[in-house]
């Protein structure tokens, strides 16, 4: 079938088989910054925006994404001009291993598009989807708060 | 001491690369025509592969080939990537006609997509002849038990009718008398449990040939130089015909210390001349390998005043169906944790069983893990016997700066140690800084008390290592380029721990320069020099101490030319922030300049060396944890109110991803003692191989934590440096079960402390 998405800002069509996973065909069109940690929908690394809510990409059909807007960690900034909550989390040195990141940066993007001076517990809230092994979340949350506040100031 | 480049937080050098997605992983580079390989896995614990019927599965349209034991070489090896000699035994085969746990490799299928080799997996026909298994390590030695490793073809196992992969004894002193002799004795017991490292990352592999026919393997490792000696010798090829690259590494906490997928897809390609994938499924990952169960027993022996006199410590491992890190593991319960204490004498006896269980092997913390969860409930049950704060106890007693230990040199990886005497600590201030955090003086001995929420305190003390005293090498590559910045190519491993950023800052440190001007790359096997790679808490330390060794040699050639150009003494050229000055008339040449001169106009060479470095002591980093929870007696529910460690790791060459470590590590070790555990049938089943029945903290889940690093200057660092990564898992399990009996009056042995098991402490008390 045909799917019609706006993705990372652009309308885009594409021809695919709508019985394949949303994880897998991203990745397969080179936006690998979606990444595939569990494909059970437990860890978040593959976590995308979909119509400015977080969700697990791999619990996703391609055939449900038609007509429908998504985001990915290439819509966001980039390393010459990267978006406040990337800046924020190396600043904070939230950023270990960086498996993780891409969907724990959506993640928070989801939240201050929605809640541009969240509590900890909306960061938590909102980041609870997504594990991290490596940085125990005490930088990540910092981070978080930081990017908050420097996308208040813009 | 003041640094200019060191002891700086400087922006992560992939920090921007990893947060926006582009940095490359191993699976986020597009091959064609790749193979996808699945595992046919044992069904059963124990038994024999009476026959094996491929010929359904290969018939299947899109499948390349399939292996098994009846068509690959049959050659022993150690899957724990180690330094050579492996002290592991060789027990490990592509495939033997013996499965030895549930999920033990069968046969694979090398097919086009996953489905395919899935689907021809199914048709695999194999007739099993069921052994009795070991699901229990206290079972292992015992007479009637079977024997798992029976083949002849195994070496390096201590006892294989007793199923004993490796046994130590080591005895300081007189510790039958001590006991005897000994005013107070306690005794304690703990069996620690399964858990996985679960990097976010699974484990994934790639092989293809390049236009020469070489085997390149991009792999996801800790050791890509062990990858390629392992897989040379599993693959009965030269260590020329294959390359190995590391590149961005999504965590791996000990569990990509492993080579056992490399070899696999390597077969596959040079068999077939197509790249090939393996890319382990989550649950595959929880059977992949696993931290050694152990059963540590103690017993301490001390003078009415609370003076220690005797250590007594019995260690039985568990490393499952194969012995990988067997011995070493097992070895570093004891030279670990032993040498925190002074007292005379002193005896470790170690024994590794095989079990019909998953297979055990390096796991952050690497055993010391194990033996404090052991050690500092001993400590607190004799401080309660001599009726002392745990506090005091440990002062007392706790090594101090100029000290020594015989264990150093009774005890090291899987052999005798080296002698070391303590250069750098602070313990103390960290032990005075962390019973203030938790309002220490306010702890009273546990009395029984009232209501549904009960709170207690808890502490404990830690020591690790930094590096494999004369075992552990690594290399580095430095060249100076036209503009005066400096490629710096290192074999150590950054697998998310920041390395890449840390050696930058140290090589920039010693040549002089900034951060920025240090284009590193990290790890390729053509490319770049030796380097045993990131583990046992030695890339600070040891690679560290490599690069900075280079980076001095590369500043006097510097200096050299600087002083041809100047005209003047070498000893009279001074460097510093990239400039050249003769000191006497402050006459300058940049590093651009420097690099020109030496690369197009006069007595033209590379500026550039590659230098190596080992080291003669491992200077041990010191923790300090405290904790306060509150248990709900009508739910057994611990909440960790608040938790406290502090860690002397010598000078932080970058204090936020220092900081980073010890709370990564700290949250690992809650998530541990509080959650973690695998749950296995009467068969040997994990039950639990996902993460919604294997429960990882969250960010909602981690309690308070307040973390300080204490730097103190390690004078055989680099700068000052001592290693930090590991230490800070070893405190949750010990400090928590202190706090939980300082609470509620129940010591655990069991481990997770789950709510379940908490009731049931406080049912049977």
């Amino acid at each position: 079938m045909k799917i019609d998405i706006k993705l990372n800002g652009q309308r885009k069509s594409f021809e695919v088989d709508p019985s394949e996973k949303v994880l897998d065909f991203l990745r397969r069109i080179g936006l690998k910054g979606v990444k595939k940690g569990c494909s059970t929908g437990d860890c978040g690394s593959c976590a995308i925006i979909l119509d400015g809510k977080i969700v697990n990409s791999c619990m996703l059909f391609v055939g449900q994404i038609d007509g429908h807007t998504i985001e990915t960690i290439e819509g966001l900034g980039t390393i010459e001009e990267p978006h406040p909550i990337q800046k924020a989390f190396v600043e904070e040195g939230a950023v270990q291993c960086g498996f993780c990141i891409p969907g724990m940066i959506l993640a928070a993007k989801a939240l201050l598009d929605k809640k541009p001076t969240p509590s900890i517990t909306d960061i938590r809230t909102a980041l609870s989807g997504n594990l991290c092994r490596c940085t125990g979340y005490v930088k990540i949350e910092k981070a978080v708060l930081k990017a908050a506040k420097m996308m208040r100031k813009k | 001491m003041k640094f200019k480049e060191v002891n700086k937080n400087v922006n992560k050098v992939d920090g921007l690369s990893l947060a926006t997605g582009r940095a490359k992983f191993v699976d986020d580079v597009d091959f064609k025509d790749l193979l996808i390989i699945k595992f046919l896995k044992s069904p059963i614990a124990h038994g024999i592969i009476r026959s094996i019927d491929t010929s359904k599965a290969e018939k299947i349209k899109g499948v390349h080939l399939i292996l098994h034991h009846n068509n690959c070489p049959y050659i022993s090896h150690t899957t724990a990537g180690q330094g050579y000699p492996e002290p592991s035994p060789y027990d490990t085969y592509m495939f033997d006609k013996k499965v030895r746990y549930v999920g033990d490799y069968v046969a694979l299928v090398a097919a086009e997509t996953a489905d395919i080799a899935e689907k021809a997996l199914k048709k695999i026909k194999v007739e099993y002849e069921e052994l009795p298994s070991i699901l229990d390590p206290h079972y292992a030695m015992k007479k009637n038990a079977p024997i798992i490793h029976d083949e002849r073809s195994s070496t390096g196992i201590y006892n294989k009718k007793k199923n004993i992969a490796g046994h130590v004894k080591v005895q300081v002193g007189n510790v039958e008398r001590a006991l005897k002799d000994s005013d107070v004795v306690s005794e304690f017991e703990v069996e620690t449990h399964y858990s996985q490292h679960t990097p976010i990352e699974p484990h994934i592999t790639i092989t293809y040939l390049d236009e020469k026919g070489r085997l390149i393997i991009r792999t996801s490792t800790q050791v890509p130089y062990h990858v390629r000696r392992i897989c040379a010798h599993v693959l009965d090829i030269p260590e020329k015909k294959i390359r190995v690259i590391k590149p961005r590494i999504g965590g791996a906490f000990g569990t990509k210390q492993e080579v056992y997928l490399e070899y696999y897809a390597g077969r596959v390609t040079l068999l077939t001349g197509l790249p090939a994938k393996i890319e382990l499924t989550r649950e595959e990952e929880f059977l992949s390998r696993t931290r050694h169960p152990m059963i540590v027993k103690i017993k301490l022996g001390a003078s009415k005043k609370g003076i220690l006199n005797v250590i007594d410590m019995d260690v039985i491992s568990n490393t499952g169906a194969y012995g990988s890190h067997a011995l070493t593991v097992m070895f570093n319960a004891g030279s670990k944790c032993l040498p925190l204490y002074k007292a005379e004498n002193v005896r470790f006896v170690g024994t590794t069983v095989y079990t019909n269980l998953p297979v055990a092997g390096a796991y952050r913390g690497y055993g010391a893990t194990q033996g404090y969860a052991a050690l500092e409930q001993a400590m607190d049950v004799l401080a309660e016997k001599l009726n002392m704060d745990p506090v005091k106890l440990r002062l007392l007693n706790h090594i101090k700066k100029g000290e020594t230990s015989p264990i150093f040199a009774a005890l090291g990886e899987g052999k005798k140690g080296v002698p070391q005497y303590i250069k750098s600590i602070r313990l103390d201030d960290i032990i005075e800084w962390g019973s203030k955090k938790i309002q220490w003086e306010k702890r009273k001995p546990y009395t029984k008390k009232t209501g549904r929420y009960r709170k207690g305190k808890g502490m404990g003390i830690f020591m690790q290592g930094s590096g494999i005293p004369l075992v552990d090498m690594a290399s580095a590559s430095i060249k100076i380029n036209d503009d005066g910045s400096f490629n710096l190519l290192v074999g150590a491993t950054d697998l998310g721990t920041g390395s890449d950023t840390v050696l930058s800052q140290i090589a920039a440190e010693a040549l002089k320069t900034t951060t920025d001007n240090i284009v590193i790359y990290s790890s390729d096997t053509d490319m770049t020099p030796f380097d045993v790679g990131a583990y046992a808490s030695s890339t600070t330390y040891i690679s560290g101490g490599a690069v900075k060794v280079t980076g001095e040699k590369v500043l006097t050639q510097i200096k050299k030319v600087a002083a041809e150009m100047l005209k003047c003494d070498i000893k009279d050229i001074e460097c510093e922030n990239r400039i050249a000055k003769n000191k006497k008339n402050n006459k300058k040449k940049t590093y651009g300049d420097i690099a020109k001169y030496g690369l197009y106009e006069k007595n033209q060479f590379q500026i550039g060396y590659i230098g190596s470095h080992i080291s003669p002591v491992s200077p041990p980093p010191f923790m300090a944890v405290f904790a306060e929870i509150e248990v709900d007696i009508w739910t057994g529910k611990i909440k960790v109110l608040k938790y406290v460690c502090g860690v002397d790791c010598g000078t932080a060459i970058h204090p936020k991803l220092a900081e980073g470590q010890v709370e990564g590590a700290a949250v690992n070790g809650l998530s541990y003692a509080l959650t973690e555990g695998y749950i296995f049938d009467k068969k040997g089943r994990m039950l639990n191989n996902n993460f919604q029945d294997y429960k990882i903290f969250n960010i909602e889940d981690i309690p308070k934590l307040e973390i300080k690093l204490f730097p103190s200057y390690e004078p055989s660092g680099p700068y000052g440096a001592k290693s930090v990564s590991e230490i800070g898992i070893n405190g949750p399990v010990p400090v928590l079960s202190n706090a939980l009996y300082n609470a509620v009056g129940v010591r655990p042995t069991r481990y997770p402390l789950s709510s379940e098991y908490v009731l049931k402490l406080l049912e049977e008390k």
